[in-house]
């Protein structure tokens, strides 16, 4: 694939709390983030297990990005760190599969910063465009119900 | 409960990549309880493998199925025809598990996918510690019920060694010192003159040294 055409599919678990209204600002605000970007919202960043992430990668999706509300802001209090301990985890388990660990990231953003957010976005649209399309994605074609 | 460890994954993918069919049985009550062999933590190991296999150009197909006990012929028939369709089980359960598996399927190659670390209990979140070496011969009574065996880097009988700083293990000074544990915790049920004992070498037949061990209830046996 030329890496030009490239247009990396990044999977946003987005806390309904901070991250998802931020997306939602965002709109608001007229702050334009890329297409790439497929989001799904969550109750809690805290609700989200490894086994998703891992899903996401395993059906096709060339990163994930999971935001939470900022630390010790989180609405259940401690679920957006223990989010970030299952992405490192994550993390290091695709880099033991064979995979680049920067293909999923947490973020921390409030429901008031749509800024952050989109800065958040581009950032990782950018580094997953740098790391090339998911290698699995070549070999199995991609799930439409996760990555249409 | 028994304590394990989930191995890597290039080492799982070195182990099962002459297969192309291969299933990964959880076992639900030990390594359920210590995060390391049950439905989740199959789920999580057969997506890495799945990624790990495709990234290496391995044609590897993954079944996951999750039994109550590995350890017991009433649950591992339930998996008999995941077992079969099959070319190989990678098994999460601990080493009595993989070798139940194994006896019971003659042709099929079961090869065990954690380290199985020890008897131990879970202290808090995310951290479990040994308890008990499994030795055959109990002596917690004599030690307010602390174990030397295990907890004492040395297995001191007749501690403390005296290398001790503070409360903490010279052989390993993140670790506390058994036997002042040992000294506080008879000190507080009052029962301070059992060290005054000297305890004589301990017959180490009952523990593995003396060969694999069998118990045999004839009471219970049909």
């Amino acid at each position: 694939m030329n890496l030009k055409e490239f247009e990396p599919k990044i999977v946003a678990f987005c806390c309904h709390y901070c991250a998802y209204a931020a997306a939602d600002l965002a709109g608001s605000m007229r702050l334009q983030y890329p297409a790439n970007i497929r989001i799904i919202r969550t109750p809690c960043t805290g609700r989200l297990e490894i086994e998703y992430f891992l899903k996401a990668l395993e059906n096709g999706a060339d990163g994930v990005i999971v935001a939470g509300c900022e630390e010790g802001s989180c609405h259940f209090k401690e679920g957006n760190l223990a989010a970030r301990r299952r992405v490192n985890y994550t993390g290091e388990l695709l880099a033991e599969s064979g995979l680049e660990k920067e293909r999923v990231r947490m973020v921390n953003v409030s429901a008031a910063n749509a800024r952050r957010l989109v800065d958040a976005i581009n950032e990782m649209v950018e580094n997953v465009r740098r790391l090339g399309p998911n290698p699995l994605k070549e070999k199995t074609p991609m799930k439409q119900e996760i990555c249409p | 409960m028994i304590v394990a460890e989930r191995k890597n994954v290039p080492e799982l993918i070195d182990i099962i990549k002459e297969h192309k069919n291969i299933l990964v049985l959880g076992c639900g009550t030990c390594v359920t309880v210590c995060l390391a062999g049950g439905e989740r933590e199959v789920s999580i190991i057969s997506s890495a493998l799945r990624i790990a296999s495709k990234v290496r150009g391995l044609d590897l197909k993954v079944e996951e199925l999750t039994i109550e006990r590995q350890c017991d012929n009433i649950f591992i028939e339930q998996a008999a025809d995941a077992i079969n369709r099959n070319d190989a089980v990678l098994s999460l359960g601990c080493g009595a598990g993989v070798q139940a598996i194994a006896e019971r399927y003659a042709n099929k190659p079961v090869y065990a996918g954690l380290n199985t670390k020890f008897l131990g209990i879970l202290e808090e979140h995310g951290i479990w510690t040994e308890k008990c070496a499994a030795c055959g011969a109990c002596v917690l009574h004599e030690y307010g019920g602390i174990c030397p065996v295990t907890r004492c880097a040395k297995h001191l009988l007749n501690g403390p060694c005296g290398g001790s700083r503070e409360d903490r293990c010279e052989v390993r000074p993140d670790r506390a010192c058994a036997w002042q544990l040992i000294y506080q915790r008879l000190k507080n049920i009052g029962q301070l003159e059992r060290l005054k004992k000297i305890e004589l070498p301990k017959d180490w037949n009952a523990s593995l040294s003396g060969g694999p061990r069998v118990i045999i209830r004839e009471d219970h046996r049909i």
